[in-house]
């Protein structure tokens, strides 16, 4: 019963951030508290408001908004009455923040000691220069860095992304503040540096006895690392239990529908998108938030807000904010039996790449890579940044044209330069990009660019033509309304449907899927993926590009691992995952965040 | 389409919000205008020789005399035409040409990027009006020839700024898409990628009409630009500049409207970049 005498580092009430300009509120009404040495996981998808409300709590917001209303106690003391001078001896000293991109966090023109010294120098000014150097070695030392003057003189550039990261958890932790807040620190970092990462902000906070907020958009990984989670959707709380709770009996829709999106490398399970996507901060309904989205959503979630309230059944502290959470029953996972995936291993070879040798500026990124696809089944690229798996799929699409070796389609030998290949040839291999943003001209509506795609390749009248994009987009479940469209007016996974639309026009046999779900959120990286699927039962063949182990489990029939530009293991998907003969393989795998592992197995394997 | 026409009603309303956008559109078609229209309403000939040097102004010429004794008024109202045409011509060339070469200098990239780069920063290196000067002292002063000169003067300016756009535009995801859908070059660079880079291209048309509007009356000062008795507003700066002391009108009369034409224009292009800012932040 310790654990109810800590002490409360952070009370918050009320807080409200609306933009200046028109405002509405990003994040309303937020209350919440946090105890001494706890983990508070903070999840929600794009546009939900949790990078405006973990910055919010250090006093700050962006550009464009302001918090207009609510008070945050840090040690009983207001922070929000304080005026700037006193804000900027809180931050860094009391409170502190790991910002997501390291690359960017970092001043590029001060080397790591400079980095460290200078907090010091700004907060504990009356500290001799032996401690001083003492405190940056301990601190050093304890994210697992070298001391030494030679990594001290270092630039930021000179380290990589996972040491940039420790440098960035070292700065956070060295004045020993009272509340560290973390914003997606892993979320650019591959999966065995992110366990290492994770290990070290539970040591320290442990250690220091810090209470953090771990600000993500995935529960997996929250669940790690967090004793507490609060779901964040629209700028509001919807469900706030502690990690068990939430996981095994979450009460919230939304929670439920999250957890159902995710996933999982563990087993092959059925996934159900959400439906739809989050609303605007500008267009946020009167009622329930999530209401256009709910099964459970009636009459009452369109009119009236609920509020966040206790359950008093539960034995720690569970709160919801829904109308009918005593109507959302137990989550339980569909599991596909594996025996239903039929794999035909008659098939001829659609797609054969033979001793693929490519550089990446006068680095060589892959060394004699060869494997084949055949007609309809869907191949996994896995591996992690830097593994060359962009650069191959890159010379297959006859992008990267420092490459040599050979790609044949269909028993034609196809040139490694895009530029040579016939329109024939073109048609039938198909690329879609990582980045849904980037991949639609922003100056074309979706008309013209689907368009200009049909008139390119067929011969056919404008009425024909019409035809085929409005066929098209019926495939991908978008309405015909959106051919006025500009990109900008479509969220990121209404933009994937039409870069994916985009490359079904040419009616492909390949379709080459590059990392297309990793800027999206789950609910709605599981509708892609859903679509995919449906795809590749209609015959197209796809090799789906990827990082994320428990995307390859849902989708892939068959699995190929690179490291380092080398092919390590190739195999069956459900082979590879469960029984993993490569020891590369063994690591990703022991390190992929799973909801159906639990921590202790991961950190013992 | 109603769409359609809601977004570029939408654009419409951004742009007229803007304050400067307001205040640069009306003081530069008003002097547009003026310019245009002036030719017809003149009162006198503007070439003929109507009072003495230098008279005051008086009931039928409310601006006076100017230094032979042409009517101010009526050599004004006539003047702006050639130096408005001149200017519009001029930077519009250099748009078209500059913005051209810069996107091929950056979809091409190597050697006709190095190539375009060298020419521009060989004709950097000549200051403006040096440059301008020395070609038509040369090949002789001609209207088109001003132009092209002026043009040549301001394409390194458009071709920098347009290769600098254009260089992190080929990058992008949507121009590799049409590279592998195999669409034409020169699809590629108008159709895909131009439309992308309108936004700056246009604020910097703004920029250079101020430009050279401020040019083309310093060479007809320098006695470059249209020969006399032509009337044209930079010239009548040059000729009357003896007299500014007893007949003050007939420098003021075109300093006035050259300089307005130059303040909004320039505050016309500042409000359009500061409208396309706001509406690509929603």
């Amino acid at each position: 019963m310790t654990e109810i005498l800590k002490n409360t580092v952070l009370q918050v009430k009320d807080l409200t951030v609306a933009l200046v300009n028109t405002g509405n509120h990003v994040v309303s009404n937020i209350s919440f508290h946090l105890n001494e040495g706890e983990v508070l996981g903070l999840v929600g998808e794009s546009g939900s408001g949790k990078t405006t409300l973990s910055s919010a709590l250090l006093g700050y917001a962006r550009h464009g908004a302001k918090i207009i209303q609510g008070t945050i106690a840090l040690d009983g003391q207001d922070i929000l009455s304080l005026d700037d001078h006193a804000l900027r001896q809180i931050r860094g000293y009391k409170i502190s923040h790991v910002a997501q991109d390291p690359g960017t966090a970092l001043n590029p023109a001060l080397t790591i000691g400079q980095h460290l010294l200078e907090l010091l120098e700004v907060h504990q000014s009356r500290l001799s220069s032996s401690e001083r150097n003492h405190r940056v070695a301990k601190i050093l030392d304890e994210v697992g860095l070298p001391q030494d003057d030679v990594f001290l003189k270092r630039y930021p550039h000179q380290l990589s992304g996972g040491q940039q990261q420790r440098i960035l958890l070292a700065l956070a932790f060295l004045l020993q503040p009272r509340l560290i807040v973390l914003d997606e620190p892993t979320t650019a970092l591959d999966v065995t540096t992110q366990t290492l990462v994770l290990n070290i902000i539970r040591k320290l906070c442990r250690e220091y006895n810090v209470a953090a907020i771990y600000v993500s958009h995935d529960l997996t990984v929250v669940k790690d690392i967090a004793d507490r989670v609060i779901v964040l959707y629209s700028g509001q709380i919807a469900e706030d239990a502690a990690l068990s709770q939430l996981f095994e009996t979450p009460k919230h829709p939304y929670t439920q529908g999250l957890l159902n999106a995710i996933p999982d490398v563990s087993i092959r399970k059925y996934l159900s998108p959400i439906e739809g996507h989050a609303p605007a901060p500008n267009d946020r309904p009167t009622g329930c938030a999530f209401a256009a989205r709910c099964t459970f959503a009636s009459e009452l979630c369109h009119q009236q807000q609920p509020k966040l309230t206790l359950l008093s059944q539960a034995f720690d502290p569970h709160f919801v904010a829904c109308h009918h959470w005593d109507e959302v029953g137990v989550i339980n996972f569909q599991e596909l039996d594996p025996h239903l995936i039929e794999l035909k291993t008659d098939q001829q070879a659609l797609l054969k790449v033979e001793h693929i040798n490519a550089w990446y500026g006068q680095q060589q990124a892959l060394f004699d890579v060869s494997f084949q696809i055949q007609r309809g089944e869907c191949l996994a690229l896995v591996g992690e940044s830097g593994s060359g798996k962009t650069t191959l799929s890159r010379v297959i699409a006859g992008l990267n044209e420092n490459a040599e070796g050979q790609v044949i389609l269909a028993d034609e030998v196809l040139s490694l330069q895009g530029q040579k290949r016939q329109l024939t040839q073109r048609h039938k291999l198909q690329y879609i990009f990582q980045n849904p943003y980037k991949a639609l001209n922003p100056a074309h509506t979706i008309g013209q660019t689907l368009t200009k795609v049909v008139q390119h390749f067929f011969a056919t009248s404008q009425q024909e033509t019409q035809q085929k994009v409005v066929q098209v987009l019926q495939q991908v479940s978008l309405p015909p309304q959106v051919q006025e469209l500009y990109p900008r007016d479509l969220s990121g996974g209404e933009r994937q449907r039409v870069a994916i639309a985009r490359a079904l026009l040419c009616q492909p046999d390949v379709l080459i899927c590059d990392e297309i779900t990793s800027a999206l959120d789950v609910s709605v990286q599981a509708s892609i993926l859903k679509l995919l699927q449906q795809l590749q039962k209609q015959g197209v063949t796809l090799l789906f590009v990827t990082h994320n182990l428990g995307v390859v489990r849902a989708i892939a029939d068959r699995v190929a691992v690179l490291k380092n530009g080398h092919l390590v293991e190739y195999g069956e998907t459900d082979q590879v995952l469960s029984h993993p003969q490569h020891a590369y393989t063994k690591t990703l795998l022991t390190h992929a965040p799973s909801l159906f592992k639990t921590t202790e197995q991961r950190i013992c394997a | 389409m109603s769409t359609l026409h809601w977004y570029q009603r939408k654009f419409f309303k951004a742009l007229i919000s803007e304050r400067q956008v307001r205040f640069g559109f009306v003081v530069t078609s008003l002097v547009l205008i003026f310019a245009l229209i002036g030719p017809v309403l003149v009162p006198f000939e503007p070439t003929a020789l109507v009072g003495m040097t230098y008279g005051a102004p008086e009931a039928q010429a409310f601006l006076g005399y100017d230094y032979i004794g042409h009517d101010v008024w009526s050599r004004v109202l006539a003047g702006g035409a050639s130096i408005i045409w001149m200017t519009l011509a001029a930077s519009l060339v250099a748009l078209i040409i500059g913005s051209s070469l810069g996107i091929l200098a950056a979809f091409a990239r190597d050697k006709v990027d190095q190539f375009v780069t060298w020419l521009t920063d060989v004709f950097m290196a000549f200051p403006d009006l040096i440059l301008v000067l020395l070609i038509v002292s040369m090949l002789g002063r001609e209207p088109w020839l001003i132009v092209l000169t002026v043009s040549i003067a301001f394409i390194p300016g458009v071709v920098r700024l347009a290769r600098s756009v254009a260089l992190n535009l080929v990058e992008q995801e949507y121009v590799e898409a049409a590279k592998i859908l195999g669409y034409s070059k020169s699809y590629i660079l108008f159709r895909e990628i131009l439309p992308n880079m309108l936004t700056p291209l246009l604020i910097h048309l703004g920029v250079m009409l101020t430009w050279a509007v401020g040019m083309l009356s310093g060479l007809a000062f320098l006695g470059y630009g249209i020969a006399p008795p032509a009337a044209d507003w930079g010239l009548m700066i040059n000729e009357n500049r003896a007299g500014l002391l007893v007949q003050p009108w007939a420098v003021f009369a075109p300093v006035i409207l050259i300089a307005l034409f130059a303040l909004g224009t320039n505050v016309l292009a500042e409000g359009v970049g500061r409208a396309a800012a706001r509406i690509e932040e929603k």
